[in-house]
């Protein structure tokens, strides 16, 4: 990269620098720390009090991803730089998100076996060659096992079917 | 002293070989040994998901169990990497620059056979080194004050984020991250709440289950969702007839694995280069070894002995520091640290005398682990290699619902379930923007104790900050903190272009 093309063009290549923004983000945890920290009040070296660590951490961090931020420069242009993966799989990356929101849902409202299905069942769903009948099977399968595992084996308090309230298992 | 030792480890021997510890160790290799050989799973991610359930039996039996499954892995990885050339496991990525071509040539059971050998031989090292050293290193750790401690963890933490994989700053930045989420929480000495954000199922901080699955679970699930490779199980049939090894081949490990055994426990004594690092300068030491360097890569036994020995070696020696000064060197330790902890133990120079029973429990258990899992791969290789064929697509979703139930089960809590998907995402975002996740755990599990042993020290100084200087121990451990640093920052700034030589090595991990 050379630098004849003027600050504006090295800002365009640095922002499509993965190092770019992997060091702004730790800038922003950083500065979340650095300014909520003394809010817990900071103390004396002697004695600290429960904010010192976290503003000092904060400050840290800051100065890390300041330097990171900074050597996205020395990265040869045209690398792999790309944040997002060759083929980004957006409904695979919600159908795993959506996996555990499942569980606390149907967890909170109708207790094990349907939070296992309901957890299977739409993380199975996110793989390419999925079919419907394919999911439900191995959701079946592994509710049956994890019910018998969770709820007889290892005893976790939560009941296996609950409806409004009513623990029918 | 050398009695002492012995006749300690004669009484591990006894807490170990007691049935039911007997019966957890077998169950952790066990399910060590399969999760080493499935892509996609690693120790880490299945360590945390028996984390919870192991909280209702005995400290003992729960630490030998966790601890079985991090050596069964190794095991197990070897067979992935010999077998398909899978690099999935990162300690075992170079065994595939020689066990594959070995493989394709007819020889895959002799690499197997050999391998399962040379493993033992590094890990029995291991563990030697551990009973010996050990004692050795409580003695001159109990004398250490607070500011010591604190040095030592800075050290720890420094090794354990610079000398892991990729950039040295990154990980840097990583434990500094894992130091600030294990703030969260009420502070210890006042009760103020910090960084909870309103959220009282927040003040007893971030659950360590929640953040080892959210980690090493679903953001790895994320990252390898329909990207995996066609498996091509073309020379998976590997009968028992086909793993002896022939008398020349015995003759031509022999010493790669003296010499692996060698680099494996160096790498164990120097905090935070586990066995990945230790497998790599293990391949490279013996090709400038050998004779014949250049034949390196097409299927030289030597290349695939000597560098699983150095793993296994490592993996055992690595328990020292974690387990005598409570200073873990990766992520798997700080998560078994994590364990003793949840169990109610304090690690420290302590542990050995307070709870000899976990101790040396834990090290006669390795022997008895290491046997079993020699006794076990034979055999079982033909099924674990069947298991291969399991599609990710069954097996993510598996291990979701696994996710789920074991953070759940850590504290009937579905608060926590919530955080597994904060956490994962935040995992998923950092692994794209090329941090390595790792040193996180190490930031988190040993940020507590930091805090705490520096105020302590501050207090007893009297806000002398220069007392980490003064005090003799506490400076070597600052000055072996700045050689660091410095060594650091001269690769990067003088060596940086001759980095790209070893390629030929890097090469199976870029391909992780």
């Amino acid at each position: 990269m050379s630098l004849s093309h003027g600050p504006g063009h090295a800002l365009r290549v640095l922002v499509r620098k993965r190092d770019f923004y992997a060091g702004g983000l730790m800038i922003l945890f950083g500065l979340i720390m650095s300014l909520k920290g003394p809010t817990y009040q900071l103390g004396t070296l002697m004695h600290m009090g429960p904010g010192f660590l976290p503003t000092a951490l904060g400050v840290v961090l800051i100065f890390l991803g300041v330097t990171i931020a900074a050597s996205a420069t020395t990265v040869p242009e045209g690398e792999d730089e790309d944040i997002l993966p060759p083929e980004p799989q957006w409904f695979a990356w919600a159908c795993i998100l959506a996996s555990p929101v499942a569980f606390i849902i149907f967890g909170s409202y109708g207790g094990l076996a349907p939070a296992t299905f309901a957890c299977v069942f739409v993380a199975a769903l996110g793989d390419k060659k999925a079919t419907w009948m394919g999911s439900i099977l191995l959701a079946l399968l592994i509710m049956v096992f994890g019910v018998l595992l969770f709820h007889f084996v290892l005893q976790i308090p939560m009941p296996v079917l609950k409806f409004f309230g009513w623990s029918i298992l | 002293m050398i009695t002492t030792a012995l006749t300690d480890l004669w009484y591990g021997f006894g807490v170990a070989l007691e049935p039911q510890n007997l019966m957890w160790c077998f169950l952790g290799v066990l399910i060590g040994n399969m999760v080493g050989v499935l892509p996609g799973m690693g120790p880490l991610a299945t360590i945390s998901i028996l984390l919870p359930l192991t909280f209702g039996i005995k400290p003992v039996g729960a630490i030998l169990m966790l601890a079985g499954v991090m050596y069964g892995a190794q095991y197990g990885g070897a067979i992935c990497s010999i077998l398909l050339n899978l690099p999935c496991h990162p300690p075992h990525a170079v065994t595939c620059l020689d066990g594959y071509p070995m493989t394709k040539q007819g020889r895959g059971g002799v690499a197997l056979g050999v391998t399962v050998f040379a493993s033992f031989v590094g890990a029995s090292w291991g563990i030697t080194e551990m009973v010996f050293l050990s004692p050795v290193l409580v003695r001159v750790a109990l004398q250490f004050g607070p500011a010591e401690i604190c040095s030592l963890m800075l050290l720890g933490l420094l090794a354990g984020s610079t000398l892991a994989r990729g950039s040295p700053l990154k990980g840097v930045a990583m434990t500094v991250l894992g130091l600030m989420i294990g703030i969260i929480g009420s502070d210890i000495e006042t009760g103020a709440e910090r960084f909870t954000f309103g959220l009282t199922e927040l003040d007893d901080g971030v659950e360590l289950v929640a953040l080892a699955l959210g980690l090493f679970g679903m953001a790895e699930f994320m990252n390898s969702v329909n990207q995996q490779a066609e498996i091509n199980t073309k020379y998976t049939n590997v009968r028992l007839r086909d793993m002896r090894p022939s008398r020349e081949d015995i003759r031509r490990s022999i010493f790669p694995m003296l010499r692996g055994t060698i680099v494996g426990s160096l790498c164990a004594l120097i905090p935070g280069t586990g066995p990945t690092i230790a497998s790599f300068v293990a391949y490279a030491t013996e090709k400038k070894v050998s004779r014949t360097p250049e034949k390196f890569g097409t299927g030289m036994i030597e290349g695939v002995v000597c560098p699983e020995t150095s793993t296994h070696s490592s993996v055992q020696g690595d328990f020292i520091p974690t387990m005598s000064l409570g200073i873990p060197g990766d992520a798997v330790m700080a998560l078994l640290l994590g364990a003793l902890m949840i169990q109610g133990i304090v690690p420290g120079p302590q542990l050995i005398s307070q709870h000899p029973d976990i101790f040396w429990g834990l090290v006669a258990s390795f022997w008895v682990g290491n046997i079993l899992l020699v006794l076990l791969n034979v055999p079982l290789i033909g099924i674990w290699v069947k298991m291969l064929t399991i599609p990710y697509r069954f097996l993510y979703p598996s291990a979701m619902f696994f996710v789920c139930i074991g953070v759940y089960a850590a504290n009937n809590d579905m608060f926590q379930v919530g955080e597994v998907l904060v956490i994962g995402i935040l995992g998923y975002v950092l692994l794209r923007l090329g941090f390595h996740p790792a040193p996180i755990l190490l930031g988190f599990v040993l940020g507590p104790r930091f805090e705490e042993n520096f105020r302590r020290a501050m207090l007893i100084s009297r806000g002398d900050i220069l007392v980490f200087l003064e005090r003799p121990i506490s400076a070597v451990f600052i000055a072996l903190c700045a050689i660091l640093i410095l060594g650091q920052l001269y690769f990067r700034l003088f060596k940086g272009g001759k980095k790209t030589s070893g390629g030929e090595v890097e090469q199976p991990l870029a391909a992780e």
